[in-house]
C-alpha cells in the first residue's frame, strides 16, 4: 500500500505533464477558486453601483466631509453643531469602544466572582450564584436592557430634586454630575510623577519576583506599587503649587452645567451588558475550574496551601487554558451586543450611523462603515486574546 | 476544469443580467393584484392599525385612493410597516410600490435618493411639547434643556439648527423607536419632546396624563408630508400624483363620497371631467375613466379623509389650519383636471 503513491508520482514525473502532479493541481484549483471569488464579489460591487447610478442614487464616501448638524449626547471628542458626518461617526465609534472596554472589564470580574461562587462550599452563596446565572442567561438581552434603563431612569429624581454629596456630586435622571479637573500650567509634573511611579512599580515587581525565585523571600510588591502610584503624583501636586482646579456642576435652568457627566443611557447599557455577559463568563469559569483534576487541589492542600492561594496559584492558572478560547467569544459578543444601544438612546456607532444614514440616504456606505468597525474591533480582540492564549498555553517538551 | 470556469462565468453573468429586466410598476401592481404600501409602525391619525388590525389614517387613505384608482377597489392594499430608517431603502429596492408614511419632502430626498415626491397630503411643521408645570410659554426659553426625539428623521437636524441659531444649548437624546421616546419623556428623562406637530398631538395620547403637557406655539420648520415613489417610472408617478389631486379637486368642487353618484348628472364640466363622464383622463394615465369616481366613492374627498382621521372630531383634534383649501386661506391646491 505504502509504495503505491510513490509509484504514481514517479510515473507522472516520467511522463512530464505537470498537470498530473497533485501538488500543482491543488495550487491551480485554489488559484481558480480565489479568482472566481474575487470575480464574484467584484461583479456584485459593479452590479450595485450600476443599479445605483441607473436609479440616480448618489454613492461614494464624499458625504463624510459634509456638515452633520446634530450632536450626540455623549462625545469623547470635541464636537460642535458644525462638525462633519465623519467626526460624528468617529464620536460614535469611540462611544462603542468605551462601552466595550469597560463592559469587558466589569463582565470579567462579575463572571469570575460568580463562577467561583457557584462552586463554593457555602450553600447560600452557591445557590445565589446559580439563581443569578440561570435567570440572567435565560432572558433576552434587549428586555434586560429596557429593564435596567427604565429601572435606572424611573428611580432617579428630577434635576431640581437631585440627590447630592457635599454639593459636588449630583445624581438625577439626567445623569451623574462630577467636578471636572482643569489642568493649569505646571500640571505636567504630576503626569511625569505618575509615569515614573508606574515604571518604578513594574521594576519593583520584576525584581521581587526574581528575588523570590532565587531566595524564596517575599516582598510586598503590590502594596509598595500602590503607595508609589498614589504618593508620588500627590507630592508633585503639592510641590508644583497645586495647579489643578475643579469645574463644578451647577444647576442652571433645566439642567446642570459644567463638570463631568455620566448619562443614564451609558449606565443602563453598561449594567445590562455586564450582568448578561457576566452570567455566561461565570459558566465558562466554572467549566474551566471543573476541568482541573481534583488531585491538583488535594496536592496543593497537602503542601499546606490554604483555599485562597490554592485557587489563585494552582487552579486558576490551569483553568485559564480552558477558559480563554470561549471567553474570547464572550468578549466579541459583548462588543457586538453593544449595538443594541440604539434602543435606549446611547449614541454608539449604530445610533449615530443611523442618523447619518437617514440624513444623507447613503445606506450602503453607512452599513459598510458599521461592518468594517465591528469586524476590526472583533479581529483586534481575537488577536489580543489569541496572543494571550498562546502565552499561557501548556508548553510541551 | 472547463466546467468550473463555465459555471463561474454563468453565475456572474446572471448577477449582472438581473439588473436589466424589469416591468413597470403599474404592470407589477396589476399582476400582484394589490398595491404594496409602506406605512409607519403606528402613528395615530396618519397610519395606525386598529384593534382588528385594519389600517386607518390620512396616509393610509392615500394608499387606498391609489388602489381605488388602479383596481376600483380601495381594499386592494397590502401594508408594510416601516421604521423611519428603513423606509427609503424599502422603496428603492422595490419592496414597496408606494411610500405613504408621514415623510417630509426635502431636496436631498427628492434629488439624491432616486425618489420622487408625488405631492403633499399634510402640511406639517416641527414643534415642541413640554410639561405645563414648567411654566414655559415659548421655545426660546428652552436653553439647556434635554430634548427627546427619535433617530432617522429630519427632526434632529431642525432642532439642532434652531437651538444653534438662537444661541441656546441642548442635550439631544435620540431613540430608535417613538414608543421609547414617549416612555423616556414620560419618565422625566427629557424636558422636551420634539417631532412634527401632528405627531406630538398623536403621541400625547400615549402619555400617562396627556392633559399635563402642552405643545408650544413655535413651529420651527416646514414639513410638507406626502407620498413618495421611485424615480424613473413616470406612469406610476402620475397615477399617485393625480390620485391625491383628485381628492383635493373633489373637495374644491364639492364632490364627496355621499353625493358622487348624483354628481354624475352635474352640469358643471369640471365635475363631469372629474367623475369621468366626459373626456378620457383615466386612459391618459393608463387607468379606466372612472378612476377618480372610484377614489371619491370609496375613500372620499380631501376634507373627508382629513376630518375622519385627524380632524376636530377625532382624538387628535387638529384644525384644518394651513391644510385648508387655497380658496379658504390654506395651502392645499391641486392643478385642474382638464
Amino acid at each position: 500500500m505504502a509504495a503505491k503513491p510513490q509509484q504514481t508520482a514517479e510515473r507522472s514525473s516520467a511522463k512530464g505533464s505537470i498537470f498530473n502532479d497533485p501538488k500543482v493541481r491543488g495550487i491551480i484549483y485554489q488559484l481558480l477558486l480565489v479568482a472566481g471569488l474575487v470575480y464574484f464579489f467584484w461583479s456584485i460591487v459593479q452590479n450595485a453601483s450600476h443599479n445605483l447610478e441607473k436609479q440616480n442614487i448618489a454613492s461614494g464616501f464624499g458625504f463624510l466631509g459634509n456638515t452633520a448638524g446634530f450632536l450626540p449626547n455623549q462625545t469623547l471628542i470635541d464636537l460642535s453643531a458644525t462638525s462633519t458626518y465623519g467626526q460624528a461617526l468617529l464620536a460614535g465609534l469611540l462611544n462603542t469602544l468605551l462601552i466595550a472596554v469597560i463592559g469587558i472589564f466589569l463582565a470579567t470580574i462579575v463572571g469570575f466572582v460568580m463562577g467561583v461562587a457557584r462552586l463554593s462550599n457555602n450553600w447560600v452563596i452557591s445557590k445565589l450564584a446559580t439563581m443569578y446565572i440561570e435567570i440572567v442567561r435565560n432572558i433576552p438581552l434587549l428586555l434586560q436592557l429596557f429593564f435596567w434603563y427604565f429601572a435606572v431612569l424611573r428611580s432617579l429624581p428630577h434635576p431640581k430634586q437631585s440627590s447630592s454629596i457635599f454639593d459636588t456630586f449630583f445624581l438625577n435622571n439626567r445623569g451623574l454630575y462630577m467636578p471636572r479637573p482643569v489642568f493649569e500650567d505646571g500640571s505636567g509634573s504630576i503626569l511625569l510623577a505618575l509615569v515614573i511611579a508606574i515604571v518604578a512599580s513594574i521594576g519593583i515587581s520584576i525584581w521581587a519576583k526574581r528575588r523570590q525565585m532565587a531566595t524564596g523571600q517575599r516582598f510586598p510588591a503590590f502594596l509598595t506599587s500602590l503607595g508609589l502610584i498614589i504618593i508620588l503624583p500627590f507630592l508633585a501636586y503639592l510641590v508644583s503649587g497645586m495647579p489643578v482646579s475643579y469645574d463644578y456642576a451647577q444647576l442652571k435652568g433645566f439642567n446642570f452645567k459644567g463638570g463631568m457627566k455620566v448619562i443614564p443611557e451609558f449606565v443602563g447599557l453598561l449594567l445590562a451588558l455586564t450582568i448578561y455577559t457576566g452570567a455566561f463568563i461565570a459558566e465558562i469559569v466554572r467549566a474551566g475550574i471543573l476541568a482541573v483534576n481534583h488531585g491538583q487541589t488535594e496536592a496543593a492542600h497537602a503542601l499546606g496551601l490554604r483555599n485562597g492561594p490554592t485557587l489563585r496559584l494552582v487552579i486558576i492558572p490551569q483553568a485559564m487554558r480552558v477558559i480563554i478560547p470561549p471567553l474570547t467569544s464572550q468578549y466579541l459578543n459583548l462588543t457586538k451586543n453593544s449595538s443594541l444601544a440604539v434602543a435606549i438612546a446611547y449614541p454608539d456607532i449604530v445610533s449615530v450611523g443611523g442618523t447619518v444614514l437617514n440624513q444623507t440616504g447613503q445606506a450602503i456606505e453607512v452599513i459598510a462603515v458599521w461592518m468594517i468597525v465591528y469586524l476590526s474591533i472583533s479581529l483586534l480582540t481575537s488577536i489580543l486574546m489569541n496572543w494571550y492564549n498562546r502565552s499561557i498555553a501548556l508548553v510541551e517538551r | 476544469m472547463k466546467k468550473v470556469l463555465i459555471s463561474v462565468l454563468m453565475g456572474s453573468a446572471m448577477a449582472v443580467g438581473a439588473s436589466a429586466a424589469s416591468a413597470t410598476t403599474l404592470e407589477d401592481v396589476k399582476a400582484k393584484g394589490a398595491v404594496q404600501c409602506g406605512v409607519s409602525q403606528g402613528l395615530p391619525g396618519f397610519s395606525n392599525p386598529d384593534d382588528q388590525g385594519n389600517w386607518t389614517g390620512i396616509d393610509v387613505d392615500v394608499c387606498r385612493a391609489v388602489a381605488a384608482a388602479v383596481f376600483g377597489d380601495a381594499t386592494a392594499v397590502k401594508y408594510t410597516p416601516l421604521s423611519a430608517k428603513e423606509r427609503f431603502t424599502a422603496l428603492q429596492s422595490s419592496e414597496i410600490d408606494l411610500l405613504s408614511r408621514n415623510t417630509t419632502w426635502t431636496m436631498t430626498r427628492d434629488t439624491s435618493l432616486g425618489l420622487n415626491f408625488a405631492g403633499v397630503n399634510y402640511y406639517d411643521g416641527q414643534g415642541f411639547m413640554v410639561r405645563e408645570s414648567l411654566g414655559i410659554t415659548s421655545a426660546l426659553e428652552l436653553d439647556g434643556a434635554s430634548v427627546c426625539t427619535n433617530t432617522g428623521t429630519t427632526t434632529e437636524l431642525n432642532v439642532t439648527d434652531y437651538f444653534r441659531s438662537h444661541d441656546m444649548q441642548l442635550e439631544l437624546v435620540q431613540f430608535e423607536k417613538s414608543d421609547e421616546v414617549v416612555q423616556a419623556y414620560d419618565s422625566g428623562r427629557c424636558d422636551v419632546y420634539t417631532t412634527d406637530a401632528s405627531g406630538l398631538y398623536a403621541q400625547r395620547l400615549k402619555l400617562t396624563n396627556p392633559d399635563e403637557h402642552i405643545v408650544l406655539p413655535e413651529i420651527i420648520s416646514k414639513e410638507p408630508l406626502g407620498p413618495v415613489v421611485r424615480q424613473g417610472d413616470d406612469e406610476w408617478f402620475n397615477i399617485v400624483k393625480w390620485s391625491l389631486f383628485a381628492m383635493i379637486n373633489a373637495e374644491e368642487l364639492g364632490v364627496s363620497s355621499a353625493n358622487v353618484e348624483e354628481m354624475k348628472e352635474s352640469k358643471n364640466p369640471a365635475i363631469r371631467r372629474l367623475v369621468g363622464v366626459e373626456g378620457a383622463f383615466g386612459e391618459n394615465i393608463g387607468l379606466s375613466n372612472d378612476w377618480a369616481y372610484n377614489i371619491i366613492k370609496q375613500v372620499g374627498n380631501y376634507a373627508e379623509i382629513f376630518d375622519n382621521n385627524v380632524g376636530p372630531d377625532t382624538p387628535l383634534k387638529i384644525s384644518r389650519g394651513v391644510n385648508a383649501l387655497w380658496s379658504n386661506g390654506g395651502f392645499q391646491y391641486a392643478p385642474p383636471i382638464r
